[in-house]
C-alpha cells in the first residue's frame, strides 16, 4: 500500500456517516447564496434584457426607458465594463454583447433596481436595435455550413485499414443524441458587495471559486487579490456551475462596484434554462468491423459535439468523449475524429461525465444495434469485448484493474439472479401481446483525473485552535456530493481525533488560493490529498510534543480518536491537552496542505498519454417493462455493482451511485430538450424552458427495486485512503436502461430484430421503435429511423 | 358588501407566530416568507412542478377538524393566506428534530439539500394524514408498510438522490407521538376563510393591485358584475404560473376558492353535484371511488401538492385544451352550473369550450358546480399519455364511459384532450361504437374513426403523428383493459353509492 492509500488503525474513513449538513438541510437552516440577500440593507436586484434573436447584429442598446420605471438604479451594458468584456477562459465569450448577438435568450443588458419587480418590468423597456442574421440551430445545420470552433482532435491507434481488412462483418451507422439540462434545484445565483477597503466580495453558487475570482477580476480590471469568492454550498451543480456561474458573479460584482450597493442576481428557472449551457448533444457516424467470433477489430468514428455559441469547456468535453468511446472494450484498430459545432445556442458545458457519457453512448448504442445482426445476445457481445491483460486504450494508457469488469459483471449476474429472471422475462413476453419486458447489462470504465494535467492539484488550510477544535478549509466546493463529509472524515482520521472535533469552513478563495474546479469527480482525490497533507504536517509537529509528554520515542506515538498514546508508555494524553501544551511550546498549529496527482502525462496534440490516475469500474443490470399502446415504460429493477475503491463514506458513495444512475436514466429516457428550429420569430428559442415542459425523473421514474453493492477488495493505491472517485461514473450505468428498452422493443418484432432507438428514448421514441419493429400498425413517425447498414458479411 | 368586515392587511400565522403581509396581490407566499427571513422554502421552478417551496396549511376537514395540507407556496398568493395557519420546514423542529426530519437526515435523504425543506413539508403532511394508520392495516397499493402514500411526494423533485433513500425515510416513519403538537392541532377546527380586501402597490414600481376574498357568493357575483375584468382565482395553480412565469399583474383579483356556496358534494337521484371550489384532493377523498372514472383520473392529475390547491372548477374555467378533467367529464356528460347576478344556468360541458382558452361563460359568470348525471356508465377508463407517469401534462388524454348490454355497446361517450384547441367529444367514434358488438374487431374498426377525430399539432410534448397514433391505439387499449372484467352492465354496477 502507498502512503497515500494506507489507512491507520481504527480509521474514521470507511464509517457510515450522513451528510455533514443533513440536519441543516432538513430544518431549512442550511443557507444557499440567495438566502443571504435578505440579511443585507440596500440590496439591489438584477434582471436581464434577453435577446429575441438567435443571431443578430447589435446596433444599439437604449436603456433610457428603463430609468423611467421607479426603483431602477442602474442599467449595465457592455460599455460599463472597465476591464475585459469576457466571462470565459477562451476570449470568445463577451459577458455582454457589443456588436453581435449569438443566441436567443442571451443577456444584452442587466437592470438593477430596488425590487425584482421593478427590475423585471424595466428590462422590458430597454430598447434593443438589431438586424437579424442567418442562424444555425442544430448540429446538422452547423455541419452542413462547415461551422466549427476549437480543436479538431484525432485519436488513432493500430492500423485501421488492416483492421477492416480482417473483419468478417462491417457495419455503418449514425446516432444523433440530445444534450441535457442540468436542472440543479438551485438556479445560478450570486450576491456581491464591496467591503470597506474596496475589496469585492462575491458569494457565488459555483463549483470553481478560483476561476470565478479570475473572471470577476478580469471583468473589473483589478488584480485577483481585490476579489474574494465564497461558496457556502450549492443546491446542485452537476457541472453546470463549473464555468457558467462566472458571468453572473461578474455582473453582480460589476453592479456592486458601479452602485456601491450589494447586488443580488438569481436566475429564475426560465432564465436559467434559456441562458445557461447544457450537456452537449452529439452527432456521431461510425463504421465498425467485427471478427467472426464477435470481437471488435476496427472502429472509425466522427463525433461532432453541439458546442453552442462559445467554446466554454467544449474542447475538454470533446477530448474526454474521444477518450471514452472505447468504454470497457478493447478496440485494436481505431481512428476517431472529433469536432465542435459552432451554432447559435447556449454555450454547452460540463455536465457530470463531461463527454464521457457521450463517447460511451456511441459505443453502447452501436453494440446494442449490431448484436442481433451478429446473432449474439447483447450481453454476450459486450462480455466478449471486455479489456483483458496487457491491453491498452486507444490513447495508449494501459488498462489496469480490468479484472474488476469481470468481477463486477459476474457479481451482478449472481446478485440479480439474471439467468432465472431472463427465463421469466421470456415467459412473460410469450404470454403478453401488449407489454414486453427485458433485462440488459452494461459496464462502465471511466477515467479519473482532469485530462489537462495541470488541473490535478488541490490545496487545504487546516487550523487547530488552542482548545483542540479543528477547522478545515479546502479548495473543493460542496454541491450535495458529500465532499465536505469525506473531508471531515479524512481530517479526523489523519489527525486521530473524533469527527465531532472537526468543522468545515465554507469554501473561500482567501483561505485556499489557486484551486481547481470541483469537477471531474476529483474533489475527494485532490482535496483529500491536500487535507491529509496539512493534517500530517500538524501531526508530525504534535508527535514531538506528545513524545515529550508521554516519555516515549516519537515513532511510537499514535493518535486515535482524541487519545494520544505510545507503545512503551502507560500514560495517555488527550488531544486537547496535547494541543494546549503544544501552544505553550510555541508550536505552529495550522498548516497549508497541497496535493498533486503523480504519474500523469498527456499530449493533446497527438491524443496520447496516461491522462488518468486510474479507472473506475461498474456494472448495472436493468429490467424494464414497455407498453406497445403508447411506448411508456417502467423501470422494474436495477442491480449495480460499483467500484469506489475502499469507500471513504459508504452512505455518501451509495447516494452518488443511485443519484448518478437516475440522472443518467433521465438523460437517456425522459429529458427532452427542445429548441425552436423553425424559421419563425422564435427560431433558436429553447422550447422546453421550465419544469412543466422539461421533465426530470420524479419518484415514478426511479427504479421500483434498486440494489446497489460496492465492489469488494477494491483498494486503490493511487488515491486518498484507498478510495476511488464516485461523482460521475455511476451516471453511465444508466446505459443499461436504454439497452433494456431496446431489447424490450425488439421483443415486439421477429427474433433477431435490430432496433434503432432515439436518445432520449421518451415514450414517444419507444413507441415509434416498437412500431418499426412490428411493422407500423398504428402510424408512421415524423422522422423515420435510419437503420444501420451492413457492408460486409462473410459466410461462415 | 356592507355586511362583511374586510381586513386591509393580511395576518398569517407562520410556525405559530403572527406575521403581517402588506404587499401587492401578485406577491406569492414564498416571496412573503423569504422576505420575512424564513428561507427554508425555496424557489425551484416557480410553476408548482418541483415542490421546493412546499409548506403545510391548516385546512378544514369534512368532520370539522384540521387537515395539514401540503401546498406549493410559489403559486399561492400571500394575500390568500389571510387568517390562516402555515407551517414551514423551520416550524417543524421543536426541542428535537421532527420524525420526518430525523429519518430524512440519517438515511441520506438529502444531498444538496435544496429540495429538502419542500420534501419535508410534503412528507410531514402525509405523516399527519389521518387515514394513514388505516392504510397501514389495509396494505394499500403504492403505500409503505406504515400506510405512507408515496405519491404524496410526486410533486417534489430531487435531482441528487435518485429517490430511494427518500422512499426509505418515508416508509420508516411511525405514527405521530401522543404529545405531537401538530397531530393534536388536527383535532381542533381549522381557521375559517377571512374576508379580505387589500390594495397595495409594489414598493418600487408603484404598480397597484387589489386582492379581494368576499365572504359570500353574492358578494363575489356583485364584484364580478361590476368589474368584469376582475381575475377569478381559486387554487391559483394556473394563475400563479401566469403571475410568476408570464409576469401577469392583474389589477384586481377575486378569490373564490373558499366560498361555502361553491363547496361540497350533493347526491341527488339524477346527478352528483360537485362544488366548483372543491379541490381535487377533497373530491378524491370524499368521492372515494364513487365515480370510478374520476377515481382513476385523480392520481394522474398533476401531483398531490397541486391537487391540494387546484379546484375542479378552476381546471374547467381556464379552458385549457390539455386540462385533465375535461376528457373524463365529457365522457360522463357533465353539466356546468354557471352563476351570475342574473341567476343560474346549466350548460353541457360539451358546449362549454368555444376555442383555445375560450368558453361560453360570460364575463360576469363563474362556474359554481359540476353535475355528473346518474346513472353512471358502468364501463369507464381514463387514459393519460405523457412523458412522465406522474406530475406531467398530457400529450393526449382520453376519457371513456361505455354501457354494454348483452354483448352490444349500447352507449358510448368519449372525451378527448390534447388533440384540438379545446377538449372535445369523439362523437363520430361514439356513433361508430354504439350498436357494435363488444369485440376486438369492432373496436379496431372504430379505432380508425377515433384516429381522425381532432386536429392534433406538433409541440415539445409530442408530435401530431404520435397524438394521432395514441387515438388509434386507445380503443384496443380500452378493450384489453376490460377484457378480463365482467363488462356486461347486467352484472356490474358502475356506482357504489
Amino acid at each position: 500500500m502507498s502512503h497515500l492509500s494506507q489507512r491507520p488503525a481504527d480509521p474514521i474513513v470507511g464509517e457510515t456517516h450522513y451528510h455533514e449538513s443533513a440536519f441543516d438541510h432538513v430544518t431549512g437552516r442550511a443557507l444557499y447564496t440567495d438566502d443571504l440577500g435578505g440579511r443585507l440593507t440596500g440590496l439591489l436586484h438584477a434582471y436581464p434584457v434577453q435577446s429575441t434573436n438567435a443571431h443578430a447584429k447589435l446596433n444599439s442598446v437604449d436603456p433610457s426607458g428603463a430609468y423611467e420605471v421607479p426603483g431602477v438604479v442602474r442599467v449595465i451594458t457592455a460599455q460599463d465594463i472597465p476591464g475585459v468584456n469576457d466571462q470565459g477562459a477562451k476570449q470568445d465569450e463577451p459577458m455582454l454583447p457589443e456588436d453581435e448577438i449569438m443566441f436567443y435568450g442571451q443577456p444584452i443588458a442587466w437592470v438593477l433596481a430596488d425590487t425584482l419587480e421593478a427590475a423585471r418590468e424595466a428590462a422590458a423597456h430597454v430598447v434593443v436595435d438589431v438586424e437579424e442574421l442567418p442562424s444555425l440551430i442544430t448540429v446538422k445545420d452547423a455541419i452542413e455550413a462547415d461551422s466549427f470552433h476549437g480543436i479538431q482532435p484525432v485519436m488513432a491507434k493500430g492500423d485501421l485499414d488492416a483492421g477492416f481488412e480482417q473483419a468478417a462483418h462491417i457495419f455503418t451507422g449514425e446516432l444523433e443524441f440530445a444534450g441535457q439540462e442540468h436542472f440543479y434545484l438551485e438556479t445560478q445565483a450570486a450576491l456581491a458587495q464591496v467591503d470597506e477597503n474596496g475589496q469585492v466580495m462575491v458569494n457565488s453558487s459555483t463549483q470553481h471559486p478560483t476561476e470565478a475570482q479570475d473572471i470577476v477580476a478580469q471583468v473589473l480590471g483589478v488584480p485577483a487579490h481585490e476579489v474574494t469568492i465564497q461558496c457556502l454550498r450549492m443546491g446542485g451543480g452537476f457541472g453546470g456551475k463549473e464555468m457558467q456561474s462566472h458571468g453572473y458573479a461578474a455582473v453582480a460584482a460589476l453592479g456592486a462596484t458601479l452602485t456601491g450597493r450589494p447586488v443580488r442576481l438569481r436566475l429564475n428557472r426560465t432564465l436559467d434554462i434559456t441562458m445557461t449551457g447544457k450537456r452537449h448533444g452529439f452527432h456521431s457516424s461510425w463504421k465498425v468491423g467485427f471478427s467472426q467470433d464477435g470481437k471488435i477489430v476496427a472502429l472509425e468514428a466522427t463525433l461532432t459535439s453541439d458546442g453552442g455559441w462559445s467554446l466554454d469547456l467544449s474542447e475538454p468535453v470533446l477530448t474526454r468523449a474521444l477518450c471514452h468511446i472505447d468504454n470497457a472494450y478493447w478496440v485494436p484498430n481505431i481512428r476517431v475524429h472529433g469536432r465542435i459545432a459552432k451554432c447559435h445556442k447556449t454555450s454547452q458545458t460540463a455536465f457530470r461525465g463531461f463527454g464521457g457519457p457521450q463517447g460511451m453512448l456511441v459505443m453502447e448504442d452501436l453494440l446494442g444495434r449490431v448484436a442481433p445482426k451478429l446473432g449474439l445476445s447483447p450481453a454476450e457481445l459486450r462480455r466478449r469485448n471486455f479489456y483483458s491483460e496487457g491491453q491498452d486504450t486507444p490513447y495508449y494508457q494501459p488498462v489496469r484493474q480490468h479484472d474488476r469488469l469481470v468481477t463486477a459483471w459476474n457479481q451482478v449476474v449472481t446478485n440479480a439472479d439474471i439467468e432465472a429472471r431472463q427465463a421469466e422475462v421470456a415467459e412473460f413476453n410469450a404470454r403478453n401481446q401488449y407489454v414486453k419486458r427485458a433485462i440488459a447489462m452494461t459496464p462502465v470504465k471511466f477515467g479519473i483525473s482532469f485530462n489537462l494535467t495541470a488541473f490535478n492539484q488541490g490545496g487545504a488550510l487546516v487550523l487547530v485552535y488552542k482548545d483542540g477544535s479543528v477547522l478545515v478549509n479546502h479548495g473543493g466546493t460542496e454541491m450535495g456530493q458529500g465532499l465536505h463529509t469525506k473531508m471531515l472524515q479524512v481530517a479526523a482520521t489523519t489527525l486521530g481525533v473524533p469527527l465531532s472535533m472537526v468543522r468545515l469552513a465554507p469554501t473561500r478563495t482567501d483561505k485556499v488560493p489557486n484551486t481547481s474546479a470541483t469537477a471531474a469527480s476529483s474533489g475527494t482525490d485532490l482535496n483529500g490529498g491536500a487535507v491529509k497533507d496539512a493534517c500530517e504536517q500538524i501531526q508530525s509537529r504534535l508527535t514531538q510534543v506528545a513524545a515529550g509528554m508521554l516519555g516515549a520515542p516519537a515513532h511510537e506515538v499514535r493518535f486515535n480518536r482524541g487519545v494520544v498514546s505510545a507503545l512503551s508508555s502507560k500514560e495517555t494524553v488527550t488531544w486537547q491537552e496535547l494541543v494546549n501544551t503544544a501552544y505553550f511550546q510555541r508550536i505552529q498549529l495550522s498548516a497549508a496542505g497541497f496535493y498533486r496527482t503523480e504519474g500523469l502525462h498527456w499530449d493533446l496534440s497527438i491524443m496520447k498519454g496516461e491522462p488518468f490516475k486510474y479507472f473506475v469500474y461498474g456494472v448495472a443490470a436493468s429490467e424494464v417493462e414497455v407498453s406497445a399502446f403508447d411506448g411508456s415504460y417502467v423501470l422494474r429493477r436495477v442491480d449495480i455493482v460499483h467500484d469506489v475503491g475502499d469507500s471513504l463514506s459508504p452512505l455518501i458513495d451509495l447516494g452518488q451511485i443511485e443519484g448518478g444512475f437516475v440522472q443518467g436514466a433521465g438523460w437517456l429516457t425522459l429529458e427532452d430538450l427542445r429548441w425552436d428550429t423553425s424559421d419563425g420569430p422564435g427560431r433558436g428559442r429553447v422550447a422546453t424552458q421550465g419544469a412543466s415542459t422539461y421533465k426530470i425523473p420524479s419518484f415514478s421514474e426511479a427504479p421500483e427495486e434498486f440494489n446497489v453493492a460496492l465492489l469488494d477488495k477494491a483498494h486503490e493505491e493511487g488515491a486518498i485512503y484507498g478510495s476511488k472517485a464516485v461523482g460521475e461514473p455511476p451516471l453511465m450505468l444508466a446505459f443499461s436502461v436504454r439497452e433494456a428498452l431496446r431489447e424490450a422493443v425488439a421483443a415486439f418484432g421477429p427474433a433477431g430484430t435490430s432496433v434503432d432507438l432515439a436518445s432520449p428514448a421518451t415514450p414517444e421514441a419507444v413507441f415509434w421503435a416498437i412500431e418499426t419493429a412490428r411493422g407500423h400498425q398504428l402510424g408512421t413517425p415524423p422522422t423515420p429511423a435510419v437503420g444501420i447498414a451492413e457492408d460486409r458479411r462473410v459466410p461462415s | 358588501m356592507s355586511s362583511t368586515t374586510f381586513r386591509s392587511a393580511t395576518q398569517v400565522s407562520v410556525n405559530g407566530q403572527t406575521r403581517n403581509f402588506e404587499g401587492p396581490p401578485h406577491q406569492n407566499a414564498l416571496e412573503f416568507f423569504r422576505d420575512q427571513g424564513l428561507t427554508a422554502a425555496k424557489e425551484g421552478c416557480a410553476e408548482g412542478e418541483c415542490g421546493a417551496c412546499a409548506i403545510m396549511v391548516a385546512r378544514p376537514d369534512t368532520d370539522g377538524t384540521t387537515r395539514w395540507t401540503s401546498m406549493n407556496s410559489c403559486l399561492l398568493p400571500a394575500a390568500a393566506l389571510d387568517g390562516q395557519e402555515v407551517i414551514t420546514a423551520e416550524g417543524l423542529e421543536s426541542e428535537e428534530l421532527h420524525p420526518v426530519q430525523q429519518e430524512m437526515a440519517v438515511r441520506g435523504g438529502s444531498q444538496c439539500g435544496y429540495c429538502t425543506p419542500g420534501f419535508i413539508c410534503s412528507m410531514a403532511a402525509e405523516f399527519y394524514r389521518p387515514e394513514r394508520a388505516d392504510d397501514a392495516q389495509a396494505a394499500c397499493d403504492d403505500c409503505g408498510p406504515n400506510g405512507f402514500d408515496i405519491h404524496s411526494l410526486s410533486g417534489n423533485l430531487c435531482r441528487c438522490t435518485g429517490y430511494r433513500p427518500i422512499r426509505d425515510a418515508a416508509y420508516a416513519l411511525g405514527q405521530p407521538e401522543t404529545d405531537d403538537a401538530l397531530a393534536a392541532r388536527r383535532g381542533q377546527p381549522a381557521p375559517q376563510p377571512v374576508a379580505t380586501d387589500i390594495t397595495a402597490a409594489d414598493t418600487a414600481s408603484g404598480k397597484i393591485g387589489r386582492f379581494r376574498r368576499p365572504a359570500t357568493l353574492d358578494e363575489a357575483l356583485d364584484i364580478l358584475a361590476a368589474e368584469p375584468e376582475t381575475q377569478l382565482v381559486a387554487g391559483a395553480t394556473d394563475f400563479g404560473v401566469e403571475v410568476n412565469i408570464k409576469g401577469v399583474r392583474a389589477k384586481s383579483v377575486l378569490a373564490i376558492d373558499r366560498l361555502a356556496e361553491l363547496r361540497g358534494i350533493q347526491y341527488t337521484d339524477d346527478y352528483i353535484e360537485l362544488g366548483a371550489a372543491h379541490t381535487l384532493s377533497e373530491l378524491e377523498r370524499e368521492l372515494a371511488g364513487s365515480i370510478p372514472l374520476l377515481g382513476s383520473l385523480f392520481p394522474q392529475f398533476a401531483s398531490r401538492l397541486i391537487r391540494n390547491a387546484a379546484t375542479i372548477g378552476g381546471n374547467l374555467g381556464t379552458g385549457s385544451p390539455i386540462g385533465d378533467t375535461p376528457p373524463a367529464l365529457l365522457a360522463l356528460e357533465a353539466q356546468l352550473v354557471l352563476s351570475s347576478v342574473r341567476g343560474q344556468r346549466v350548460v353541457d360541458l360539451a358546449d362549454f369550450f368555444t376555442g383555445y382558452r375560450q368558453t361560453i361563460a360570460d364575463d360576469d359568470e363563474l362556474i359554481s358546480a359540476i353535475r355528473i348525471p346518474r346513472p353512471l356508465a358502468p364501463l369507464t377508463s381514463f387514459q393519460k399519455i405523457a412523458k412522465r407517469r406522474f406530475d406531467d401534462i398530457s400529450s393526449v388524454a382520453i376519457g371513456y364511459a361505455l354501457t354494454v348490454e348483452h354483448g352490444i355497446v349500447t352507449k358510448a361517450r368519449i372525451g378527448l384532450g390534447g388533440v384540438a384547441a379545446t377538449p372535445l367529444r369523439a362523437k363520430d367514434t361514439e356513433a361508430k361504437l354504439e350498436g357494435a358488438p363488444f369485440n376486438l374487431d369492432a373496436f379496431r374498426s372504430a379505432a380508425e374513426v377515433l384516429a381522425s377525430e381532432g386536429t392534433p399539432m406538433d409541440d415539445h410534448r409530442a408530435s401530431s403523428q404520435y397524438r394521432i397514433a395514441m387515438l388509434r391505439s386507445s380503443l384496443e387499449r380500452f378493450y384489453a383493459q376490460h377484457l378480463e372484467t365482467n363488462i356486461d352492465s347486467g352484472a356490474t354496477k358502475g356506482e357504489s353509492r
